[in-house]
């Protein structure tokens, strides 16, 4: 049985782009510069926004976005405190201290299935290193094969996974993932916001859903493809690990990913493929920044690179400042293009087919006749709410009348 | 969001400055405010790296953490915020005024009047924007179990003497800010937010310096420009010219500035917490100043005559914090019991009703967002009928007829309400369009108008006059009394017997907050 997350043929994972597409690619990137990963963070970025094709492009052909946006004169503020990194790292090494005893007994301790609990030291911690992302796939696909026949509790310590994403393959680390003694799958995902009293940020646990969602898929996707492949030994509950309260002792839950799994799927699933893109790009495109041999300035004219970005399509929203580095270019120029898609989705789709700012004053504020919707038809009803509300709007705002004229007008 | 809103959005990217959303203020704002700008340590749960915080825009009182993850020395900066904040809060407990409420005899069960103290006025703190009411939630959680040396002698790391007390305060201010309309603890981004409509989506205006921009552009900017300005500009260092309001901070000045130097303070070079200090400080000065700009904005605008209504209510809520701490009650549970948390969410929903009553009540701008819903009307009246009912004393039910331009959603019947020229809201019933004549509707008056056969002059509204009715009431109560806590069903846990002592959180060797 072969059953793909994105229901479209894939061949292996590291063979996925065809030569003459990966050879397409590394020119959009600039020879020389090595493409960047696509993490589980930014898929999952990418499935919240799957009609930007732009960033489908960019992320696929694996452009350094923020090397892009610096030298398009629209940097976003970017990096993560060195504060929170050690902060992360400390707390991830105590989760997973002593051969992951700890991260396996919190695991059981939330199956609450009855099972006799694991003896401390006795899950499986395989070695997982090779040589390059090729190399750590196939070594963690070949220790889950045998974590998974030998029955037994063993956690993979940041183990390497393929997902072909829009035609290129995307690698992703989860922080872990555990082998039941059942032979099943669990991600792990280990986070440094608190859990106080219980109850976590919604926000941070959702994000936290949809990054580990990617995980599961990429899992499912590699259990459908060894052996006895059966997608459904990836379990759909995630561990998510962090910290209790105000302390660094770690607390655990488990957290159903179906619905962003699902969601993922479709989204990723909708995406335009890499190399249909690539192919309705004007000759000779390429997003080369042209680097000095300091590796970061870039030579490339701004107005030339702004063309080659222009030559693909955005859909931005305000969603994408918090998720994507070139964000702060599209806004400009989609508030240079007069776009309400600027003020936000809800705002947008309020207006109906009225998207650009001026179309909508000259609509609202305009005296002519209401358009009709269709000829003969009855008038616009979107142009006939925005007069009210221009009207309504005005009328409140009008001065008030001071004293004299108040008497006057009576 | 209302059409009109986005009406006022679209016009402030043309205008290239934020439009108005209100005519007046729908917010209590203290005469002397409290603004607490906190600092926190990126990736720790609560470890404050600094604060700056007073009553006195010229003299903020600045806290710094030099080394965040030492315990003495976030104890001795919570007790300095101890220090600073409880004076201020417990400043208003004093000043007291009688007020009669109705309460339930316990022992006779009949309603009795009864005299009850409250407070003349409430602390009222002012904080950036939505994480930092956050914060202050979290502060509060951190500090309210924490024992002293004096309560348990033998902790381990007894807090500071008042630190559980501005725990408790905290909590407090926390909790409140999360009933609609109330005042104790109010973020700025939301009340200019709430204000003023920018040229930007609402998740950008989150951003104090950037919805300032907007509001307020410097001279010879756009709105768009000077919040690009305040979003994203650095200095050849690197550093943002517009430090983000907190509590997080920028990463660029944690791994330039503020590591370095809390490296060196580690090492004991002399001068480093000096350093860390004045690091600080160039970061919250801005946002401090950020914060006192938006209340000079928020000064200009007239407050609205419903909201020193909703303010007496943050202040009876003072006044009964007040008396919990005065008769020695624990500190608020970890989590409610199912009780309390039904009586929240009843007192919040009542809460949200009666706001939405009160603003478009005071705010012709928020009543043409209602009457734009369908929920309210505006017209001129062409016509007065007198009725009668048929009753032994026939009392006045006369029939109105108004010419509007609004589309209410009215079934028959319907029930409607205006105010009354003494501040009393009448009701009325819709009773049927003219027919043949669009626009024209009929409301019969149901009272309002005194006890005789008679109306009482002024009650009626006359030919030629405008009058507005809302399909909502104006004085929404909430649903219907809960059970008494012992009378719990089973459905949310039985009764719930006595609380438990809430246990201080364990000490662990990690050394964190």
């Amino acid at each position: 049985m072969t059953r793909s997350p994105d229901s479209r043929p894939t061949a292996g994972p590291a063979k996925a782009a065809p030569a003459t597409l990966r050879q397409r690619l590394a020119e959009l990137r600039g020879p020389g510069s090595t493409p960047r990963p696509l993490d589980a963070r930014a898929l999952a970025a990418l499935a919240a926004n799957p009609g930007c094709r732009r960033r489908v492009l960019l992320d696929g052909a694996g452009v350094d976005k923020s090397a892009l946006a610096r030298a398009l004169g629209a940097p976003a503020a970017s990096g993560q405190s060195q504060f929170a990194i050690a902060r992360g790292h400390s707390f991830e090494a105590r989760a997973k201290a002593d051969g992951g005893t700890e991260l396996v007994r919190l695991l059981h301790e939330q199956l609450r299935d009855g099972t006799a609990a694991p003896e401390p030291g006795s899950a499986d911690v395989p070695d997982l290193t090779a040589g390059g992302p090729e190399g750590r796939t196939a070594r963690t696909a070949l220790a889950l094969r045998e974590a998974t026949a030998a029955g037994r509790w063993a956690l993979l310590d940041h183990p390497l996974l393929a997902l072909p994403v829009a035609g290129a393959p995307a690698f992703l680390e989860p922080d872990a993932v555990v082998v039941h003694p059942d032979g099943t799958w669990t991600v792990v995902e280990i986070k440094s916001f608190p859990v106080i009293d219980g109850a976590a940020d919604p926000g941070k646990v959702g994000a936290a859903a949809r990054q580990a969602a990617v995980y599961v898929l990429a899992l499912e996707e590699l259990a459908a493809r060894t052996g006895d492949g059966d997608p459904a030994r990836v379990r759909h509950e995630i561990l998510l690990v962090c910290p209790k309260d105000f302390a660094n002792v770690p607390v655990a839950g488990l957290v159903d990913v179906r619905k962003p799994r699902a969601t993922t799927r479709r989204q990723l699933a909708r995406l335009a493929r890499v190399e249909d893109i690539a192919a309705e790009l004007p000759a000779g495109t390429t997003f080369d920044l042209c680097l000095a041999d300091d590796g970061k300035t870039a030579h490339r004219p701004a107005g030339e690179l702004a063309a080659a970005v222009e030559a693909v399509g955005a859909a931005y929203a305000p969603e994408c400042l918090a998720a994507c580095e070139l964000a702060f270019h599209c806004r400009a120029r989609a508030r240079a293009e007069g776009s309400v898609a600027t003020l936000g989705r809800g705002l947008r789709g309020e207006l109906g087919g009225l998207t650009t700012v001026e179309s909508v004053l000259a609509a609202a504020l305009g005296d002519a006749p209401v358009p009709e919707e269709a000829p003969g038809g009855a008038p616009d009803p979107t142009v006939v709410a925005l007069r009210r509300a221009a009207a309504l709007r005005a009328e409140a705002l009008a001065p008030p009348l001071t004293g004299i004229e108040a008497a006057a007008c009576r | 969001m209302s059409l009109i809103t986005t009406l006022a959005r679209l016009e402030a990217v043309r205008d290239g400055r934020a439009q108005p959303l209100t005519t007046v203020r729908h917010r209590h704002l203290a005469e002397q405010p409290l603004v607490f700008v906190p600092l926190t340590t990126a990736g720790e749960a609560g470890a404050p790296l600094g604060a700056l915080v007073g009553t006195e825009r010229e003299r903020p009182r600045l806290l710094v953490v030099p080394q965040p993850r030492d315990r003495d020395l976030r104890f001795a900066f919570l007790a300095e915020l101890a220090e600073e904040m409880l004076p201020y809060v417990e400043g208003f407990a004093e000043d007291i005024t009688l007020e009669e409420r109705k309460e339930t005899d316990p022992e006779t069960g009949k309603k009795v009047t009864v005299q009850a103290e409250l407070c003349a006025g409430a602390p009222q703190l002012l904080v950036p924007g939505a994480a930092g009411v956050s914060y202050v939630r979290l502060l509060g959680r951190s500090m309210r179990f924490r024992r002293t040396a004096e309560q348990d002698p033998d902790a381990p790391h007894p807090a500071p003497p008042r630190v559980p007390l501005l725990g408790r305060w905290l909590t407090h201010f926390g909790e409140r800010a999360r009933v609609p309309g109330s005042s104790l603890l109010l973020p700025m981004t939301e009340l200019l937010g709430r204000h003023w409509a920018t040229g930007q989506s609402s998740l950008e205006d989150q951003h104090l310096g950037a919805l300032l921009a907007w509001i307020d552009p410097p001279e010879g900017l756009t709105g768009a420009e000077a919040a690009l300005r305040a979003e994203l500009a650095r200095d050849a260092a690197g550093q943002l010219l517009h430090p983000p309001a907190g509590p997080a901070t920028d990463p660029a000045f944690d791994n330039k500035l503020l590591a370095p130097a809390v490296a060196r303070h580690d090492a004991g070079l002399p001068g480093a917490s000096k350093e860390i200090r004045a690091l600080l400080e160039t970061q919250l000065r801005p946002t401090w100043d950020a914060v006192w700009r938006g209340v000079d904005l928020l000064r200009a605008l007239p407050e609205g005559v419903r909201a020193g209504e909703r303010w007496k209510r943050d202040r009876w809520s003072y006044t009964a914090h007040r008396d919990r701490v005065r008769a020695g009650e624990p500190p608020q549970p970890r989590r409610d019991d199912a009780v309390t948390a039904a009586r929240k969410l009843a007192a919040r929903e009542a809460a949200q009703a009666q706001l939405e009553a009160q603003e478009a009540l005071d705010d012709p701008l928020v009543m043409a967002g209602r009457r734009l819903a369908g929920e309210a009307f505006t017209g001129e009246v062409t016509e007065v009928v007198m009725e009668y009912t048929e009753a032994k004393v026939p009392r006045p039910r006369p029939l109105v007829t108004v010419r509007t331009d609004d589309g209410p959603y009215l079934a028959e019947g319907a029930k409607v309400h205006r105010v009354l020229p003494g501040g009393k809201a009448q009701p009325g019933e819709f009773a049927g369009h003219v027919p043949g004549e669009p626009g024209a509707l009929t409301v019969r008056l149901t009272g309002g108008m005194g006890r005789g056969r008679e109306p009482e002059p002024g009650s009626v509204p006359e030919k030629g006059d405008r009058v507005c009715w809302t399909l909502f009431e104006h004085a929404p109560r909430g649903g219907p009394e809960l059970p008494d806590p012992e009378r719990t069903p089973w459905t949310h846990g039985g009764p719930p017997g006595e609380p438990a002592a809430e246990l201080p959180d364990p000490v662990t060797a990690e050394d964190l907050l």
